[in-house]
């Protein structure tokens, strides 16, 4: 039994709030990424739950016990940190055991416990050497065997990829995973990358300025952004956001982006949409892969449109293509044999059975 | 040098087989050769001398002859110390200061440097600057003050402090302990910060974190500071000729002045083979712990 659960946390560094009021509970068993921009507080949440910070304000609980006041070594937590921080005069088997030789663990228990999560991390060759003498790969499986070992009730992960290279990082993401169905344990995360975020998570708490945007499952937020942040930090080429404006037009409801470019909102919306018609300040968001190149044949919210494409970027399974509408920088993926070409027009079509419409006012998702 | 920079000159013709990077990198190397050998010469100069003084005779050192030539060597200078003087007081004396000066020293530094590094309280950085102040004051402005207070000691307690050998392992620790301090606090600020957070997390107290990660990981910088310490406390030479004055508490540098200079009699022979085996252990010390001083112990705690 191991949730974790924060209560209006706070974490003030003089006069900066770092972390304004974090609500969070994270169930026994679940694989939870912190995500968000660098100095939105995930960092400094992530240690404040390893009790390095100390909170300003609000309660911390790690499986029921409210942990505010109580020393790491006494939270039964294990973490991997961004730079692994092995000890460098230690071998491998002794960075791994020294946790548990602090707590006085008999030796037999120590050795069954290393070998074993050695042999999950495939690293039981290395067990002699030293830090220096492995890569960073093998550096971040020992980080990691040095936390499994402990048997935790909490794992904690700041940023654990970051300083691999891009196709390492990929390789030991699917490791994570791997160990974290191997060995169940409650796992909070912390990446910029939302790439990893997705592939991990159970659920992904997005963070900005201190403060949670949105927390679900990395589908939910894909799919359903509560926040213009959310939708443009999730996924990537970023969503599209085109500034535009709600019209009522022989009893319909459409969305102009410009002089000749309207869309009619698909049908299911129109009730919730109707109150911002004639608005100021709304912006259309849709993703890259809702604008295509048109087809022969039309589904129901599809509408072609032309546009004078101005950058074209082939990506092998895909071309990327960027155009201009109404001063907003739009991305399309297209098919690579669409026949796409720097400026040249283009057919384009638009999928607005996935469109969102956020006030920018507020920042939220309607 | 000169006709090298003639002969590279005069073949301008020469194909350019060799980068001008390679060319610059040799001229870079002849010129510090050359200084190098300039500052070898200079600086081995007078510890020449010392071994060519301490190997003549009375008679030799007195005659005219060409000072930097022994024209009949004799270890009578050697023997006459090691035998007939209270040489090997003095020697014994600055044995063992100096080795309770580097233990105190380095018991106060590393505890010192660790907790104003790593352990942020109130008042941590103003201690620090405070620690390095300290040693920016000139011993010869402490040791009066200094003198003040063991008397002061000795007219409140009746302790007497002036004119013991051991009196100086308190003494000295003033000037060694603020630079150790100093250079510890650099030492330990250089380890990444998540290895404590680590050793913190795997449940070690500070003062597990300090004597089974820090002292480990920042061997080399306490080895220097222990060197550094040695050599301070073995060169000393005005505490101890403030502080000590009977021969059986006197330490090398001052026994050697007071008790082979008589008057305006100078016994060069003996003198410098005092100063030349004086000078032996702290040779030693830099020969044996020289790599030390360079490895460097940190590689692969982090990102490499």
């Amino acid at each position: 039994m191991a949730q974790v659960s924060l209560r209006k946390v706070i974490k003030k560094y003089d006069e900066v709030l770092a972390v304004r009021g974090v609500d969070l509970d994270i169930a026994d068993k679940e694989f939870i990424v912190l995500v968000g921009p660098s100095g939105c507080g995930k960092s400094t949440t992530l240690r404040m739950i390893a009790g390095l910070e100390e909170i300003s304000g609000g309660d911390i609980a790690i499986g029921g016990d409210v942990v505010n006041d109580v020393p790491p070594k006494d939270r039964d937590i294990a973490m991997v940190f961004q730079n692994y921080a092995l000890y460098p005069h230690m071998n491998v088997y002794e960075n791994m055991s020294f946790g548990l030789k602090l707590k006085k663990t008999p030796k037999q228990v120590i050795d069954q416990r290393v070998r074993t999560a050695a042999g999950i991390l495939d690293i039981t060759e290395l067990l002699d050497r030293k830090p220096k003498q492995l890569s960073g790969g093998q550096r971040q499986r020992v980080a990691m065997g040095r936390a499994i070992v402990r048997d935790p009730k909490v794992f904690l992960f700041d940023e654990p990829l970051s300083n691999l290279d891009a196709k390492l990082r990929v390789q030991m993401r699917t490791e994570i995973k791997k160990v974290h169905q191997k060995v169940r344990t409650t796992t909070v995360y912390v990446t910029h990358d939302q790439v990893e975020a997705m592939t991990l998570a159970d659920r992904v708490v997005v963070m900005n300025a201190g403060l949670i945007e949105q927390v679900g499952t990395p589908n939910d937020l894909y799919h359903s952004p509560a926040t213009k942040f959310v939708a443009g930090f999730i996924g990537s080429p970023a969503m599209n956001f085109i500034p535009c404006q709600l019209e009522q037009a022989a009893g319909a409801l459409r969305v102009r982006l410009n002089d000749k470019l309207a869309f009619p909102v698909p049908e299911g919306r129109s009730s919730r949409y109707s109150a911002y018609a004639g608005k100021p300040s709304l912006v259309l968001g849709l993703r890259p892969e809702h604008i295509a190149e048109t087809r022969p044949h039309t589904e129901p919210n599809q509408h072609d449109f032309e546009q004078m494409i101005e950058v074209v970027e082939p990506m092998g399974m895909e071309t990327l293509v960027y155009f201009t509408i109404n001063g907003a920088e739009v991305c399309g993926r297209v098919n690579p044999n669409a026949g796409a070409t720097a400026e040249r027009p283009m057919k384009l079509r638009a999928d607005l059975s996935n469109m969102h419409l956020i006030d920018d006012t507020t920042g939220k998702v309607i | 040098m000169a006709n090298a920079a003639i002969a590279t000159a005069g073949a301008p013709t020469r194909p350019a087989r060799y980068g001008s990077i390679s060319q610059s990198r040799r001229w870079a190397l002849r010129w510090s050769y050359f200084f190098l050998t300039l500052f070898a010469i200079f600086f081995l100069m007078p510890p020449f001398y010392m071994l060519v003084t301490a190997l003549k005779s009375k008679e030799e050192i007195a005659a005219i002859t060409n000072p930097w030539w022994v024209y009949s060597p004799t270890l009578s200078n050697f023997i006459e110390l090691l035998t007939q003087n209270q040489y090997l007081i003095f020697f014994r004396n600055s044995a063992l200061v100096s080795i309770c000066v580097v233990v105190v020293t380095m018991l106060i530094s590393v505890i010192a440097a660790f907790s104003l590094a790593r352990m942020k309280f109130w008042g941590s950085a103003a201690l620090a600057t405070g620690v390095f102040l300290t040693y920016l004051i000139p011993d010869t402005l402490l040791f009066i003050p200094l003198f003040k207070m063991m008397t002061f000691v000795r007219e409140t307690t009746g302790i007497e402090l002036v004119n013991h050998w051991w009196t100086l392992c308190i003494i000295y620790p003033t000037l060694t302990v603020p630079f150790c301090t100093w250079i510890m606090i650099g030492y330990f600020a250089s380890i990444p910060k998540e290895l404590d957070e680590a050793a913190l997390i795997d449940g070690a107290t500070w003062m597990q974190t300090l004597t089974k990660i820090f002292i480990p990981v920042a061997l080399p910088g306490i080895i220097a500071a222990t060197i550094f310490c040695f050599t301070v406390s073995w060169a000393q030479f005005l505490y101890p000729l403030a502080f000590t004055t009977s021969t059986t508490e006197l330490v090398l540098p001052v026994g050697i002045v007071t008790t082979l200079i008589k008057g305006d009699v100078f016994n060069w022979g003996q003198i410098m083979a005092g100063a030349l085996l004086g000078a032996a252990p702290p040779l030693i010390i830099y020969a044996f712990l020289m790599d030390y001083y360079i490895a460097g112990l940190t590689a692969g705690a982090t990102k490499g």
